[in-house]
């Protein structure tokens, strides 16, 4: 194949907007189009309403791939539908769950915040009183550590961008500094590690290192303007910008300070990560540099050759996204994409390429470097290096394969 | 506050930012916590035993509770069904089908006490007795070929168990080269 006749268009040429790409059901036409005017101009539309919610138009959009444990309902996840999503900020109703034993209804007015251990004064909040310190808003993504782990099965799965890699969101959290109420407490300055146990029916818990409790970690109130959904931690989670998801534990009613980790059945059994040598990795707290193409991506029908525009998300729990580099040929050559103004660290960033398809079997493919120098690796590099035996912390480079009808397939090339 | 108060407040926490981040008023309201208070909430046990109550068991009561409490969810003897198997595995975590429980993988014999008392029943959280996990942890511990069946679990014993997966553990915080 004529790699000249794919090869990326430069960048002045101007970038089509999303749209086009998949079929959306039967076209009608005649009422609709010019000359005629449509219905919905011919009468007063609905009034106001105290909640918004999305088009009845768009109620196909929903998280996906909801699993539990077997005779349970909450303990699992639902994934964000990112091939449907475009921007940075995921809607707050679409933002991926992971919870260990359900979602607990807590009464903001009964909830309580205790922290102790080695400080000077034990001391106890309410949400009331936490509304009053001191708060910081940052954008940031959150990440599942489980998430992409489909990836390490050894066939590529038949799973939408959203199915494999949904377990990634982004919400502007406003809340306190941890610190603030740390010191408060008069937190013993030598004291290496604390311990944060949420209020659901797991009392999910993990130690987390003094250096990033002083550093950038919040108690989250708010979640994109809102108070957080039930799901993301009402009243108050604690939010670790960049860490796996888990620690950042939800419905937060106690933190420890301990001269020690505790050890949790979390940090030990569950969120380590078995190496081919049968040896595990503990404490992987960072998330990796990511990215994957949203569009087009698995599951979706290109409509014949011509011009498409590729968009894609890339983050790093390490920092800044600095460069998002993009194949059609499988990984031969690569074009740098360019990266949506909002660039932040630890916060999903957007990339978009135009792209001229002319209608030949191509594979598409995003890797993402962050501001660390860290490069999202080849995913047969890192099946090498790691071995399949794992489910965190996969951070392999995403491929689709698209046919010559058309179609969009996961790929492992 | 006045408003020329209020740009006093913010020029000292701009200026206090300068020479070091960590200046920020805040308006105390914690309210102490009592020792009755803390002990109602502090169900954290870590390796060293801290945490651990008064009480005891051994596998063979711990059988009882298990096949009452556990076995529907963890199958007969932790051989899992239709939820986590809990017995077994050792040998097989560095082959291409690696099981991980309690015995196989599971560093710290403390965090089975932990996870049971704070988590388990999944439907029933936080009702069993302390002298009921002891014994269930007894009991998986025993199943799981770590110690025999009269052996005593308690805040003494517990900690000094030694789990066969204990030193296969790199610990990747703060340093990571991945």
């Amino acid at each position: 194949m004529d790699p000249s006749k794919r090869r990326f268009l430069k960048r002045s040429v101007v970038l089509l907007g999303a749209s086009g790409l998949v079929t959306s059901g039967s076209k009608e036409v005649g009422a609709f189009e010019p000359p005629d005017v449509p219905p919905w101009m011919k009468s007063p539309g609905a009034g106001f309403n105290e909640y918004g919610v999305p088009s009845k138009h768009e109620s196909k959009v929903t998280r996906t791939l909801i699993r539990s444990q077997p005779g349970t309902t909450g303990s699992g996840a639902a994934r964000t539908p990112l091939e449907a999503l475009d921007g940075t900020l995921t809607p707050s109703g679409l933002h991926f769950e992971r919870s260990h034993s359900g979602v607990p209804d807590i009464d903001p007015d009964k909830h309580r915040l205790l922290i102790h251990g080695m400080v000077k004064r034990p001391l106890i909040f309410t949400i009331d009183a936490l509304l009053r310190y001191p708060m910081v808003s940052r954008i940031h993504f959150l990440e599942c550590s489980g998430n992409s782990q489909f990836l390490y099965q050894p066939t590529p799965p038949s799973l939408t961008a959203g199915q494999t890699h949904g377990l990634v969101s982004c919400s502007e959290w406003t809340g306190v500094p941890l610190r603030l109420l740390l010191e408060e407490a008069g937190v013993d300055p030598g004291a290496p590690w604390i311990l944060a146990e949420g209020a659901d029916a797991a009392a999910m818990s993990r130690s987390v290192p003094m250096a990033k409790a002083m550093d950038d970690a919040m108690l989250a109130l708010f979640q994109n303007g809102e108070r957080l959904r039930p799901e993301n931690g009402y009243p108050v989670r604690l939010f670790l910008p960049g860490w796996e998801g888990n620690m950042s534990v939800k419905w937060l009613r106690r933190l420890k300070v301990v001269p020690a980790p505790i050890m949790t059945k979390d940090e030990t059994s569950r969120y380590t990560d078995l190496q081919a040598d049968g040896r595990s990795l503990m404490f992987t707290y960072p998330m990796e540099v990511k990215s994957v193409i949203t569009r087009p991506s698995h599951g979706m029908t290109l409509k014949g050759a011509g011009l498409y525009q590729i968009s894609g998300i890339a983050w790093s729990g390490g920092g800044t996204i600095s460069r998002v580099e993009v194949t059609s040929d499988g990984g031969r050559t690569w074009t740098a994409a360019p990266l949506s103004p909002l660039v932040l660290p630890r916060a999903l960033t957007r990339f978009r390429l135009p792209w001229r398809w002319d209608g030949s079997a191509s594979v598409l493919k995003s890797r993402a470097t962050d501001d660390t120098g860290a490069v999202q690796p080849e995913r047969d590099r890192f099946i090498a290096d790691h071995g399949n035996n794992a489910i965190f912390h996969c951070n392999a480079i995403q491929a689709w394969g698209v046919a010559a009808n058309g179609e969009v397939k996961h790929v492992y090339a | 506050m006045s408003t020329r108060d209020l740009a006093w407040a913010v020029i000292a926490v701009v200026a206090a930012g300068c020479a070091r981040a960590t200046v920020v008023e805040t308006p105390n309201l914690g309210r102490p916590a009592t020792a009755a208070q803390i002990a109602g909430w502090d169900i954290s046990v870590g390796p060293d035993g801290v945490g651990l109550p008064p009480g005891s068991g051994t596998a063979a009561k711990g059988a009882v509770v298990y096949e009452q409490k556990c076995q529907a969810c963890h199958g007969a003897k932790g051989a899992g069904q239709p939820n986590d198997r809990l017995v077994g595995g050792q040998g097989t975590l560095a082959s291409k089908t690696p099981v991980r429980t309690i015995g196989s993988y599971w560093p710290h014999a403390t965090t089975i006490f932990d996870y049971t008392r704070r988590a388990m029943p999944y439907v029933q959280p936080q009702s069993l007795t302390d002298d009921e996990v002891y014994a269930v942890t007894a009991y998986l511990l025993h199943l799981n070929g770590i110690i025999g069946d009269s052996d005593e679990i308690n805040a003494r014993t517990l900690p000094t168990v030694k789990m066969p997966n204990r030193d296969n553990f790199i610990i990747m915080y703060p340093a990571r080269p991945r």
